[in-house]
């Protein structure tokens, strides 16, 4: 137990460093986004919107950066991310509220699949390595260097424009109001497959190749060896000696690459105009609504730190070794 | 573990590899450009380099010219077609090669520098300075580089291809960083490196000697796995128009493609060719991180001199199984 203690208290520095670095980010960085902004909107944001926004960057001369930092905290904890100038006067939290329940559906599922997927097919390439599966590989090679984006605008092309199968954007028909009914469930999930597919196909090809690699590296250890040598079916072999062992690096590559993983599926999102967080921080970049971007920024980072501590306890429970060293 | 810091990969299944005849002599250096698939990712690699280099040179047209050939197909006169101001788009791909290489190698080289001295450091001298480094890796890891990129990049004033690269590298260190380490961590208990420290060997010679030249696979692939997502990360900044829009990358004409509505019309010659451009450039890299995979690992050149019998056994290689492991591949080899 005082292993996960360690974990835990670990994940919490770790959490404290990132949302400090977020408060940092914008008082670092030279320029003055906040005067561009004013003249931007040319006197439709109020006195106050002003004031918030010079707290925010850091600029308000009268309050000390400690004083800030505080005020920073404590809005986090109570939820508050400041108010969105896309979405005036609709504060952050709201949106980003709005838009989660979608990416974590989307990009949750597409990535499980995709997981699972990739690492049976690495373990069936890797331990029938040299023979023809092993052509695969160039071809999966070619597929994760893909990027979503490009995928995605390939299956519109394809799929929603030449072949109109499936809807080109929307992540639900807009006869639909948001609810738990079965038609618009089933509007979502028909509106989500074609993004879920194209994150599937582009990512699939990385865990199989990463799962690949691994098998063959732990095929040659003696322990599979001497499983050989037991007379164990070769099944048991390959699962139970071999792709057990050499799954672990993949979840913790699992863990490691979700922070890429949705970077990427944020994009896909963009392609799609998928109602998700992807969508919603490509609308605070493009009209440089700075507290959604933060916001935003904040929440994918505090989800990612999530995931990765749920596949850091997997990945102890998997390996004794980490119990001991590390 | 016997081998985790390279990965296997097959000679049987052709001529690549170790052959007999010219795979034995494959110690020096150079050997790596007898490696098959690492030719073809290094030729591949090479073609974009010469683009770069003379991208302007070779253009056949200047690709801000708008001219009169509206949102044509390919054609003899536009290779590959225009833009809906009639910009030829095989300019913009060539002119654009440039800055796609430059960005991804600066901004892989420089998180590579970062990863070796950071993860070598931690998994070797352990404690307290193992768990800080760690610490700053895995905030860096867990904070996901592309929305920081985006918002770091969207408030500079001016985010041009060295801010973008220095960005990127700054936060995408972290990965190789804690591969790096783990390996350090395994490979430091080990008896050759016991060895070495019993022997009063001074610590740098322990690194430098010892620990490096079996990372050497890690970190070759690490530069490449850096460089390949610089060049995404890159293209992607530029196609959701965070980076300027009026120097060209593959990421701008994908820019324009799609804020023209370039797909709503079929214009497939405008978005096509950029994607597969990354996609080449990208199983490029891959490829050539094969080939070093083939050519570190000790393990394919050893077996070599028996590869030869057992092809005459059609018994297909598996390099690396020990004698034992010979019975099934052969019973297999025969079905």
């Amino acid at each position: 137990m005082t292993f996960l203690l360690r974990r835990f208290v670990f994940y919490v520095v770790t959490a404290w460093a990132a949302i400090t670095l977020n408060f940092f980010i914008p008082r670092m960085l030279p320029g003055n986004p906040v005067q561009s902004l004013i003249n931007r909107y040319q006197g439709q944001l109020s006195t106050d919107a002003t004031q918030a926004l010079y707290a925010m960057f850091g600029l308000d001369k009268e309050t000390s950066v400690w004083q800030q930092y505080l005020d920073y905290w404590g809005n986090l904890f109570q939820g508050d991310f400041g108010l969105s100038f896309t979405y005036f006067p609709t504060p952050v939290a709201e949106v980003i509220e709005q838009s989660i329940p979608w990416t974590l559906i989307l990009v949750g599922v597409s990535t499980l699949i995709s997981f699972v997927l990739g690492t049976l097919a690495g373990v069936y390439i890797g331990w029938r390595r040299g023979r023809w599966t092993d052509s695969l590989l160039p071809v999966g090679s070619f597929f994760s260097a893909i990027p979503y984006f490009w995928l995605g605008l390939i299956a519109i092309a394809v799929f929603a424009v030449a072949w109109p199968v499936f809807p080109a954007s929307g992540g639900y028909d807009g006869a639909f109001v948001p609810s738990w009914d079965a038609d618009f469930i089933w509007s979502a999930v028909y509106h989500g497959l074609l993004p879920a597919v194209t994150i599937v196909v582009s990512s699939v090809a990385g865990w199989a190749l990463g799962m690949r690699n691994m098998t063959v590296t732990v095929s040659s250890e003696d322990y599979v060896t001497v499983a050989h040598a037991k007379g164990l079916k070769e099944r048991t072999v390959m699962f139970g000696y071999a792709a057990r062992n050499a799954i672990l690096p993949n979840i913790s590559g699992f863990a490691l690459s979700l922070g890429f993983i949705v970077g990427g599926t944020l994009v896909t999102e963009i392609v799609f105009s998928y109602p998700g967080i992807g969508y919603v921080l490509y609308q605070g970049v493009s009209s440089k609504d700075y507290p959604l971007m933060q916001g935003v920024f904040l929440i994918i980072t505090l989800s990612v730190l999530v995931a990765n501590m749920l596949a850091d306890l997997a990945y102890a429970a998997l390996d004794p070794r980490t119990r001991q060293e590390g | 573990m016997a081998t985790p810091t390279t990965v296997d990969l097959p000679v049987a299944s052709g001529e690549h590899g170790i052959s007999p005849k010219k795979g034995r002599g494959g110690r020096g250096a150079w050997s790596i450009f007898r490696n098959r698939k690492a030719i073809v990712g290094l030729s591949i690699l090479g073609f974009f380099a010469i683009i770069a280099a003379l991208g302007d040179v070779i253009a056949p047209y200047d690709p801000n010219k708008v001219s009169s050939t509206l949102m044509s197909g390919p054609s003899g006169e536009h290779w590959l077609g225009t833009t809906n101001t009639g910009q030829d788009i095989l300019s913009q791909l060539i002119v654009g090669t440039r800055g796609v290489l430059i960005v991804g190698l600066l901004a892989g080289a420089i998180a590579t520098a970062i990863s070796v001295l950071i993860g070598v450091t931690a998994g070797f001298i352990g404690g307290v300075g193992d768990e800080f480094l760690s610490l700053l890796a895995n905030v860096f890891l867990v904070i996901p580089a592309l929305p920081l990129i985006i918002i770091i990049a969207s408030q500079l004033p001016e985010a041009g291809g060295t801010t973008v690269a220095l960005v990127i590298a700054f936060t995408g260190w972290a990965w190789g960083s804690r591969i790096m380490r783990a390996q350090t961590l395994s490979l430091r208990r080990r008896d050759f490196v016991e060895a070495a420290r019993a022997n009063g060997e001074s610590l740098w010679r322990i690194v430098c000697f010892e620990i490096l030249p079996n990372l050497t696979a890690i970190i070759a692939s690490g530069f490449i796995g850096t460089v390949i997502f610089a060049v995404l990360s890159q293209i992607t900044l530029a196609f959701i128009g965070v980076t300027s829009v009026s120097t060209w990358n593959w990421g701008t004409i994908l820019f324009w493609a799609q804020s023209n509505q370039a797909l709503a019309q079929g214009a497939w010659w405008w978005f096509v060719p950029a994607g597969l451009c990354i996609a080449a450039l990208g199983t490029a890299l891959t490829l050539i991180n094969f080939g070093i995979d083939e050519f570190v690992n000790p393990r394919l050149r050893t077996t070599g001199g028996s590869a030869k019998a057992q092809r005459a056994k059609r018994i297909r290689a598996r390099v690396g199984f020990t004698p034992v492991y010979r019975a099934p591949a052969e019973k297999r080899g025969e079905d």
